[in-house]
């Protein structure tokens, strides 16, 4: 078995008895990413060297029988997230040689469970976009076909992990960034309740919504990192402190009898044929495991769309209002006034997407306009979360498709900014709500991975988990790894 | 309702936003089409409902106002990107010049 190809659990185990170094498997990941790394292209700043160093300090630490729960294992960081002195570009051209001169809280928790981080991965410009084609440097490929779109804006986290590049990673999830992504790319990713994981040190797009999540190719993983990541925040008072459960145990308890929603208004139209029979047929499988399956209604699931995106640009307008060319990043060189520096620099250090978002949040949120579409989605996300409270009145969990299509090509949607925002239309609603939601593989059309989205109760990321947990160890989706170097190797 | 130039112009103004012309027209379009789509929230009646803001009920975080350590001035100005002494060097702010020239 190549090095590559494991778990974060087993790897864990193997390490623990020593019959793998922290350096043998670090340098076997390292030695990954340079053999695909040029075609996925996850990655826009490689760690190799601090790696190494971490991993001979991992075994030191695992020969004297020390070390946390991840000791040893290398995991990626996507590029929104701070790592102390190391180069942080939020997937933009205005933060392309900013250095954080700190950490953020996950990063320093993963380093207390003692993790090792291989790089910073790809991402849409500030987590804005749905392929990372936004993404000012390159365009990240989804490892089961090149010519496909990894999902995004955790499109390098995503891609990392199914490329084996790292055993686990890090992205945020604001509309769907880390579901998305991961049900794209065949892995399991989680959107935590929001204030489940502290947000210090990720760098800002939309406050009320941002959450940062694990990808991971098996949900036993992901409950792992979960547990070194979550907890209360001195650094982040939006961080809540709700006791962090055993996630790792939590999974394992039995699943007959939870009550399973299934949500008709996300089979509708615009999704894929294909993808609502392999959805129908997974959700079918809970059944055969002991859950009971509801039909249930969320009615106002057709406006979350154009509610997210009036919410999120407005806040993002907002928090982009920082960068400025004045304490860090690009500051225009020829500008010969402040005023002209501010206007030149975010001219220069903007793409496309993120002109747009703070364009059309700024129009959101300005006298005449506030009342009519800021004011009316924050309303109309009220009723949202209403509908989730009815359905969990009933339901333990509720079970949908993460996305409507399979992984699209890369260039088909650029144009067209609303058909790039439809990717998200069911990863959306949890975020409107705060609700914990995560995407397990469950098939393949055509050589491409479909995801099931299982929503959780706020703060009970155990049981959609747990869900989750039941439903792959029934299947073997999750033991598929995608057809990449195979020659090479 | 097509934007027109002017809006787009105003708007990109009350952000501190440099856009080429291109940029403008394409703005007008893109933005017209999004908004268009935004039409849609009208149709539901919203008049008693209270806005969300957040979800998840917050409280007022307390601590004990103490001096504690902050971060050395060499690390807060590693980033800048010009600085005089310990402070960060901007362009003069008062000659608004060129400000002009964006005023819509």
């Amino acid at each position: 078995m190549n090095l590559h190809d494991l778990t974060v659990s087993e790897a864990v185990r193997l390490l623990r008895e020593r019959s793998l170094s922290s350096v043998e498997l670090t340098g076997a990941l390292l030695q990954r990413i340079e053999s695909v790394d040029t075609q996925v292209k996850a990655f826009l700043t490689l760690m190799a060297d601090e790696a190494l160093l971490q991993a001979e300090l991992a075994d030191e630490a695992l020969a004297s029988g020390e070390g946390g729960l991840l000791t040893g294992i290398p995991v990626a960081i996507k590029d929104v997230i701070s790592i102390k002195g190391t180069r942080t570009t939020c997937g933009s051209r205005i933060l392309e040689n900013y250095i954080p001169p700190f950490d953020a809280t996950v990063v320093c928790r993963l380093r207390e469970a003692g993790a090792i981080f291989v790089g910073k991965t790809n991402t849409d410009e500030f987590a804005m976009g749905s392929s990372t084609e936004n993404s000012a440097y390159f365009t990240t490929h989804n490892p089961w076909d090149l010519g496909r779109v990894p999902g995004g804006s955790s499109g390098g986290s995503a891609s990392a992990v199914a490329a084996g590049e790292a055993l686990a990673a890090l992205g945020s999830d604001t509309g769907g960034s880390v579901r998305q992504p991961a049900a794209f790319c065949g892995v399991v990713g989680l959107k935590p309740t929001y204030g489940r994981v502290s947000r210090y040190g990720l760098v800002a797009f939309a406050s009320s919504l941002d959450q940062i999540g694990p990808f991971t190719r098996t949900v036993e993983d992901t409950a792992l990192i979960l547990q070194c990541i979550s907890g209360q925040d001195p650094d982040d008072s939006t961080s809540i402190g709700v006791p962090v459960p055993d996630y790792v145990a939590e999974i394992r308890k039995d699943v007959k009898g939870l009550r399973v929603g299934i949500p008709k208004e996300y089979f509708v139209e615009g999704i894929e044929p294909g993808v609502e029979k392999t959805v129908r047929e997974a959700i079918g499988q809970l059944q055969d495991l002991g859950m009971v399956l509801e039909e249930v209604s969320l009615p106002h699931t057709k406006y979350a769309l154009p509610t997210y995106y009036l919410i999120a640009p407005a806040e993002a307008s907002s928090n982009l209002a920082r960068y400025d060319g004045v304490k860090y990043g690009l500051s225009a060189p020829d500008a010969t006034t402040l005023w002209e520096s501010y206007m030149r620099t975010r001219e220069r250090g903007f793409g496309p997407e993120v002109k747009r978002r703070i364009m059309l949040g700024t129009y959101a949120l300005s006298s005449g306009y506030y009342d009519a579409y800021y004011l009316k989605a924050q309303k109309v996300r009220t009723l949202m979360k209403q509908d989730f409270d009815a359905v969990f009145e009933r339901c333990d969990v509720i079970a949908a498709p993460a996305t409507p299509t399979v992984p699209f090509r890369i260039g088909e949607r650029v144009a067209d900014p609303i058909q790039m925002y439809l990717s998200d239309m069911f990863t959306i609603p949890a975020n409107m709500a705060g609700l914990p939601a995560l995407s397990v593989p469950c098939g393949f059309i055509d050589g491409l991975p479909i995801g099931l989205q299982v929503i959780g109760k706020a703060f009970d990321e155990s049981t959609a988990l747990r869900v989750a947990y039941a439903y792959e160890q029934s299947t073997d989706w999750h033991k598929r790894r995608p057809p990449l170097g195979e020659v090479a190797d | 309702m097509k934007l027109t130039r002017e809006q787009v112009e105003h708007l990109a103004y009350l952000i501190r936003l440099g856009l080429t012309d291109q940029e403008v027209e394409q703005l007008q379009e893109q933005l017209s089409s999004i908004l268009g789509y935004f039409e849609m929230l009208q149709e539901l009646d919203t008049e008693s409902i209270p806005p969300t803001a957040r979800v998840i009920s917050l409280e007022n975080v307390m601590r004990p106002d103490s001096v504690d350590s902050s971060m050395p001035v060499e690390e807060v100005l590693a980033n800048a990107p010009d600085r005089e002494d310990d402070y960060f060097k901007v362009r003069a702010v008062l000659d608004t010049g060129s400000a002009d020239v964006f005023e819509v």
